[in-house]
């Protein structure tokens, strides 16, 4: 018993569970700052959810902004659009407030061409208002109902705490993203959505290597008085520490070579991704385990004070 | 006692693997049907709205707007389009190709192409139903110049009508718009009428071809449009194939780094694990898109977090003063439940957002849930038997080529 004691401590090289309160704290005030941010600020949504026309083009050669403002005033009259920013190579992006009508930009691509030649190809994405509204709504839809069905399945397979310890977790890893994308006035749109679902299958992913070997060493160490069980899951969190940093590193080089040199259809998605992944990983050591501690040891003490079961 | 049966059957289904993936990749890759977003193409959701009040648009409805939708792209000369009736009044029409001239496939999707012969007064007196099936063609006026010539099914009311008119100006309107006025110098008899204009031999063959498809039964209205030009669809996945080949190098690097000898053979297998999800692809005949090659690029993630998880447990396992075998053995074991919870729950994800999800979410969906199926299989599955046979071949005996140092070994 000794030395395999021993051999516990060894792998604790922080005492991470003695110091939950600080990590409540330090998401508390993310979360806080992050709500503020985005019930004043708003979010950047895209036209997936707002209704207008989004418009990609492809000049192919050097160009100037205004240039392309000014023929996009030529050619559709009587239009609010956001500046044309320019991207990637010799790309440039616009968006309008309002749906915008083939033909006219048939026109402004035909007025591109004459301009800078017949390699100026467009991408357009343009969404009515009704149909924004029910995108918004399905959307919210999927992520409740995705968060339900995992925690049902933890609460099955583990216990109803973990699954509680889970859920917490995971509307920490849901929100964390969305505040950043609000500060940094990222733009919102379906591959967002589908971003956010994925973190949610990461953040459950990692959450649940962590609370399997806790449990299984619930079943191999002592856990009577609070302190084992602090003990126990300050270890469980060493033990699986590689694989949480080891497993998040790899899927964050891919989502940082997706965004640095992908394309930019999917660079909203991968940065959503990287934000969730270093969240996720996060708040399965630091909070979602810290949580199950708490409510754990809320359990015990209410099973001391409870008067023991009489029998007959 | 090394046992060289093991080591010669692992190194037979490693050749054999890189034989087959060598051979086979570029051309199974090059036959998965890209989505608009990689090749360029549209998709547009339509409203369908009734053309009178009393009209209701019921699944009927749908369904012959959506076979006329058809028609008409195939006048377009665009293979297969996808054409979806989504309840209640919804029509999801897709075309992914690179060489569609987009503008025009759209314009002549939505004319509702109601061809009326009207006369001075305005009234209708003939209509697009009176032409005879396949009635519209293409023909030339004395000057050689293409008009499109019409033959009426019922030539007695052709000849009633060109009688009651004689002398008098009959225009024939496609919808609201005037085609041609011209004036009826004298009565047609066998049922044939043209309409002239300034047509070129391709213009006239659409407007005929239109003619014979026939009036659209409904409005069709776009409330949502995607679309990709060629270059840039091109452009989108060459960049996103080559971010995949980066994040994928620095992945095999690391983990021949950490792991050592289990790290080259869950190299071996993601590799396979990619070749099989680019077969399996084809096999769904789905269609890639850019989300689901994102999503594609990150269930390799998943897939290394398989073998890291049990590399991991292997390595602890060593560590406590196991032999490699029965730490091999332990660690398999004890990773295995770990990672399938971590799947099902993923699994459980993909589920939701098919089934809530609109399209390309939907395309995102079912490629993640695919290369999750491949991963259990390959890596899961596949690690285990390749990395057994090598360990039950007595071959590696040092901790070393589990990336494990002496000195961490605890004495128990």
């Amino acid at each position: 018993m000794s030395s395999k004691k021993q051999q516990h401590e060894d792998v604790i090289k922080f005492d991470i569970v003695k110091n939950r309160r600080k990590f409540y704290t330090f998401s508390l005030t993310i979360l806080i700052v992050g709500l503020i941010c985005t019930l004043i600020m708003g979010l950047n949504l895209g036209v997936d959810f707002k209704a207008g026309t989004r418009l990609d083009i492809y000049i192919g050669k050097e160009f100037q902004v205004a240039d392309i403002d000014q023929i996009i005033k030529e050619t559709i009259p009587n239009t609010v659009f956001t500046p044309t920013t320019t991207y990637g190579e010799n790309q440039a992006q616009t968006r309008f407030d309002h749906t915008i009508p083939a033909d006219q930009l048939t026109a402004l691509e035909t007025a591109l061409k004459a301009k800078y030649g017949d390699q100026v190809s467009k991408q357009e994405a343009t969404v009515d208002p009704s149909i924004a509204k029910e995108l918004v709504k399905k959307a919210a839809i999927a992520v409740a109902v995705a968060g339900i069905g995992i925690v049902i399945y933890i609460a099955f397979r583990f216990q109803f705490l973990f699954g509680i310890a889970c859920i917490i977790g995971l509307i920490h890893d849901v929100f964390i993203p969305i505040a950043l994308f609000s500060v940094f006035r990222l733009e919102v749109d379906l591959t967002f959505i589908a971003a956010i679902l994925t973190i949610v299958g990461y953040s459950i992913n990692d959450t649940i290597v962590i609370f399997d070997r806790i449990r299984e060493n619930l079943r191999t160490m002592k856990s009577k008085t609070v302190e084992d069980l602090e003990h126990l899951v300050n270890v469980s969190l060493w033990q699986t520490m590689r694989r949480s940093v080891f497993t998040v590193g790899t899927v964050f080089l891919t989502a940082v070579a997706i965004a640095v040199l992908g394309s930019e259809g999917i660079r909203t998605f991968s940065l959503a991704l990287i934000f969730g992944l270093v969240s996720g990983t996060y708040s399965s050591i630091f909070v979602s385990a810290q949580i199950w501690v708490t409510l754990k040891k809320r359990e015990m003490a209410k099973k001391r004070l409870s008067p023991a079961p009489t029998e007959g | 006692m090394i046992k060289w049966g093991r080591v010669l059957l692992f190194l037979v289904v490693v050749a054999m693997l890189a034989t087959l993936m060598t051979t086979t990749t570029t051309q199974v890759a090059g036959k998965i049907t890209l989505g608009l977003d990689l090749q360029g193409g549209f998709e547009i959701l339509y409203v369908v709205e009734p053309l009178e009040p009393n009209q209701k648009v019921d699944i009927e409805l749908l369904k012959a707007t959506a076979r006329m939708v058809e028609k008409r792209i195939n006048i377009g000369g665009v293979a297969e389009p996808v054409i979806e009736t989504e309840l209640p009044n919804r029509l999801r029409v897709k075309i992914a190709s690179n060489e569609a001239d987009q503008d025009k496939l759209r314009d002549l999707i939505g004319k509702p192409a109601v061809l009326t012969f009207r006369d001075e007064g305005g009234k209708t007196i003939l209509k697009g139903s009176d032409l005879a099936p396949g009635g519209a063609a293409v023909g030339y006026d004395e000057l050689r110049r293409p008009v499109v010539t019409l033959k009426i099914s019922d030539p007695k009311k052709l000849e009633n009508v060109t009688r009651e008119n004689l002398g008098k100006h009959m225009a024939i309107y496609l919808d609201e718009t005037m085609m041609t006025n011209p004036v009826i110098q004298n009565i047609i008899t066998g049922g044939n009428a043209q309409i002239s204009g300034d047509y070129t031999q391709e213009s006239a063959q659409e407007l005929a071809d239109l003619l014979n498809s026939g009036a659209m039964p409904a409005k069709l209205i776009e409330k949502q449009v995607t679309s990709v030009g060629a270059s840039l669809g091109k452009l989108a996945l060459q960049k996103t194939i080559n971010a995949g080949y980066v994040g994928a190098a620095l992945i095999f690097i690391f983990m021949l780094l950490v792991y050592r000898l289990p790290g080259l053979i869950a190299n071996i297998m993601l590799a396979t694990f990619t070749y099989l999800s680019i077969v399996v692809l084809h096999w769904m005949d789905a269609t890639l898109t850019l989300p689901g090659i994102a999503g594609f690029i990150l269930s390799v993630g998943m897939a290394v977090d398989a073998n890291i998880i049990t590399y991991e447990r292997i390595q602890e396992e060593i560590r406590t003063g196991k032999t490699i075998l029965s730490a091999f053995r332990a660690g398999e074991r004890r990773s295995l439940i770990t990672i399938l919870d971590g799947h099902i729950t993923t699994l459980i994800a993909t589920g939701v957002l098919f089934y809530f999800g609109t399209s390309s979410i939907q395309g995102f969906a079912i490629v993640l849930a695919m290369t999750i199926v491949v991963s259990l299989l390959t890596n899961v599955l596949g690690s285990r038997l390749l990395l057994g046979l090598l360990v039950r071949a007595n071959l590696i005996k040092k901790p070393f080529w589990f990336g494990v140092k002496e000195s961490e070994i605890g004495e128990l």
